[in-house]
């Protein structure tokens, strides 16, 4: 067989290849089939790349990304980058900016950069509206002064640096606002207002509830798996249908479902007073404990099925052999048996604390404010205000976390599977 | 010769025949009780007067769909129904047509706040107090009440979000209601509505959708919420023993617009024109509680009908009107200020 392999390309070539040394036709026939198989793999990847690799890359680029007021008033804002910050700019810039106003009057690039300046400073969308409403000035006037006729604003220091800052083509505005920060007057990183902060809690909050689902997601999968892997086959593949049935249903129609039975007229509310457990209905959703009920029962197949395909791998004779050289029944599990599965419970954790990381539809429907987690805030942004830029900020800062957690995960769970090959 | 005018069909649909995409009018509104009010006060007359199809269509006002449309040069609505701030703002970043009144029927038909430069009010609708009058035992009366913890025990309703919730804290706190946008500008008045908002924190219960209210005051989760006037009277058609409060309720203007690019502009205008006039408002307004924007739609209207709307003089009295314009330049900073209050 190689021999034919060896000699069949060296029959087909060419005279001039005939007399090269063998070492290299072979790199060469190793050349061809290497190009082949990147033939054969780069339509996904190429598919990979447009639909998966480049919209990150773009929306990460918003994130950082500030075309409003450069696009609205570009003179103004090349003439503010040569300001020092500090009084007034000077009145040839004041003169650039009258002039840029007056043209770009009703436009809607100058509507964008007004929208883009009132998310750094309220007010400032009506000052620059009424700015170019009044425009012109009187011929031959003072142009500071026009400008403060129009509105006292024109003479502060703050109106001008913002719309400075605001005039750069890029900008960390909206990744310090995802973080609870601002920069203030003097260019200095500060942390938000007690009564503006909210989305470092908000992604501790998405952290925090993922670990809790995942924690309950093992809990209860890990028993089950085990029933499944020890049923004889009939009764497991029952079981394990009614694991994938609900899995198979669309979410929205188990969300609904959960409301049904949780609220305070609901079946369960109602089961208990019938039985006389309890006077009043609990409230049983609406709050933090319905996301977690529903969001467990949702991810619990993505627990299962990894933590299943593993156990179904071990061979029972090791726990037998553990008990029969004397091992107490829980210290053989817990000794040989789960450590074996702890590949399946580290996938398994994995997928189901990354799935919960971005979940949007449940904790909406289910939970109050104080459940909303980091997805409902890029929705937030991204469909009713139309900040696209706080939306990609939000995302990148979660998307970082996720990776940061992935990381250090992967080279725990790694370690915990090399202490498991060694043992 | 079936299938013959199937290939046309098909080969047209391909090609984009402008003859034939010219008689379908697609029409975005907010679904629900509303979109069949619509259906049968304009849609349904329209398509036979005219002769065209129009493509009834749902969205939960995301601004977002309309923006990417109109930046993608691929526009496929015709008239999209949208709220006053949402059009204020499509409209100064040239996201809707601005609208040519001689087309429609002239300015002076209308309502003041119907008519916009980018959009025409076809209804007034109204947030106000409604209870479950099976649940409580006796009748609030106005906002205060619905701070008032002691007489009305239990869980209230409140639209997630600072819009109309800061108006209604400052309601509550005695303000009169020409003076509440004036207060809400200040940062004192701000934090006198969060303030007031602190004493019944713990009893609210948030909801987003204008469905929610009635469901969750027929299944006793609150006793009393804030919510919609025509999804009250639709739930009181419905047999629930549902009633509302005029005092203190919000009001406010929805409009049609139309994105810019839209592929029947002229089509589109017909549509507005015939939604606009007084008989087809009047169809609307008893099919749903809300108010006709036409001047002339008012007269003639059975009084029944009447005294349930936004718009009758007993209920306009003590009613705050929604300012658009307030909310366009201040909702950012305070829809984050509600955001971060809410979550903590």
């Amino acid at each position: 067989m190689t021999a034919t392999t060896l000699t069949a390309p060296a029959a087909a070539a060419p005279p001039a290849e005939r007399t090269l040394p063998l070492k290299t036709r072979l790199q060469r026939a190793e050349r061809r089939k290497k190009l082949l198989h990147l033939a054969l793999i780069a339509p996904l990847a190429v598919f990979l790349l447009l639909t998966f690799l480049w919209p990150i890359g773009a929306l990460l680029k918003r994130s950082v990304d500030n075309p409003e007021v450069v696009g609205g008033l570009p003179a103004t804002a090349a003439a503010l980058a040569h300001w020092n910050g500090q009084g007034l700019p000077p009145a040839s810039a004041l003169a650039i900016f009258v002039k840029e106003m007056e043209g770009a009057r009703g436009s809607t690039e100058l509507a964008s950069a007004a929208k883009r300046l009132n998310t750094e400073m309220t007010g400032y969308r009506s000052l620059i509206m009424k700015t170019a409403r009044s425009l012109p000035l009187p011929d031959g006037s003072n142009l500071q002064e026009g400008l403060a006729a129009i509105d006292p604003r024109w003479s502060e220091t703050r109106t001008w640096q913002v719309m400075a800052r605001a005039g750069q083509p890029y900008t960390s505005y909206y990744l310090l606002a995802a973080l609870d920060h601002a920069v203030d007057a003097d260019g200095a990183i500060v942390a938000a207002t007690e009564d503006q902060a909210i989305y470092l809690d908000v992604l501790g909050r998405t952290f925090w509830m993922s670990l809790v689902v995942t924690l309950c997601c093992l809990v209860l999968g890990f028993p089950l798996a085990y029933l499944l892997t020890s049923l004889p086959t009939r009764s497991s593949n029952l079981l394990m249908i009614l694991v994938l049935l609900p899995f198979w249903t669309s979410i929205l129609v188990r969300v609904a479902s959960w409301i049904v039975l949780l609220q305070s007229g609901g079946l369960v509310n109602q089961a208990l007073q019938a039985l006389g457990l309890i006077d009043e209905p609990l409230q049983l959703v609406f709050n933090r404990l319905g996301v977690y009920i529903a969001m467990t029962h949702i991810l619990l197949p993505f627990m299962i099925l990894p933590l299943y395909s593993v156990m179904k791998g071990i061979s029972p004779i090791y726990l037998r052999a553990a008990q029969s050289l004397g091992c107490p029944p829980f210290q053989s599990f817990w000794k040989v048996y789960f450590p074996q599965t702890l590949p399946g419970v580290f996938a398994g954790s994995l997928l189901v604390f990354i799935l919960s990381m971005g979940y949007y539809i449940t904790p909406a429907l289910l939970g109050g404010p104080q459940e909303q987690m980091a997805s409902y805030f890029i929705a937030f942004y991204t469909n009713e205000t139309i900040n696209w830029g706080m939306a990609a900020a939000l995302s990148t800062v979660l998307l970082g976390a996720t990776l940061l957690l992935y990381v250090v995960y992967s080279r725990y769970a790694g370690q915990g599977r090399n202490a498991t090959k060694a043992r | 010769m079936h299938a013959l005018k199937t290939i046309a069909l098909a080969v047209c649909g391909i090609l984009s025949c402008s003859s034939a995409m010219a008689s379908e009018l697609t029409l975005i509104s907010f679904g629900g009780t509303n979109q069949k009010a619509q259906d049968k006060a304009f849609y349904q007359p329209f398509m036979k007067t005219s002769g065209n199809k129009i493509l009834p269509g749902e969205y939960n006002g995301e601004q977002a769909r309309v923006k990417a449309m109109v930046e993608a040069r691929k526009v496929t609505w015709d008239v999209v129904e949208v709220e006053s701030p949402e059009l204020a703002r499509g409209c100064e970043e040239g996201l809707y047509e601005k609208l040519d009144y001689s087309k429609i029927g002239g300015k002076d038909e209308f309502i003041g706040k119907a008519v916009t430069d980018c959009g025409i009010g076809f209804f007034v609708w109204s947030t106000l107090l409604a209870y479950n009058a099976d649940k409580l035992k006796g009748a609030p009366t106005s906002w205060a009440d619905f701070w008032d913890l002691k007489k009305f025990p239990g869980k209230r309703g409140m639209r997630k979000g600072a819009k109309f919730t800061l108006e209604i804290a400052l309601l509550a706190d005695g303000v009169k209601p020409d003076q509440v946008y004036k207060l809400l500008a200040t940062k004192d008045g701000v934090d006198r509505a969060f303030k007031k908002l602190d004493q019944i924190k713990g009893s609210i219960q948030w909801w987003e959708a204008g469905a929610q209210p009635p469901q969750m005051l027929a299944a006793g989760d609150v006793v009393m919420s804030s919510a919609y006037n025509g999804r009250i009277a639709t739930a009181q058609k419905e047999g629930k023993n549902l009633k509302m409060v005029w005092g203190g309720n919000i009001y406010d203007v929805e409009s049609y617009a139309i994105p810019k690019g839209a592929p029947n502009r002229d089509l589109a205008y017909k549509y507005l024109q015939f939604s606009s006039k007084a008989e087809n408002q009047q169809v609307f307004s008893g099919e749903i509680p809300y108010g006709p924007t036409n001047l002339k739609a008012a007269k003639g209207m059975p009084a029944q009908i009447a005294a349930e709307l936004p718009t009758s003089a007993a209920n306009i009295a003590s009613a705050l009107p929604s300012n658009t314009q307030f909310w366009v330049e201040h909702g950012e900073e305070l829809e984050q200020r509600f955001n971060s209050w809410a979550a903590k």
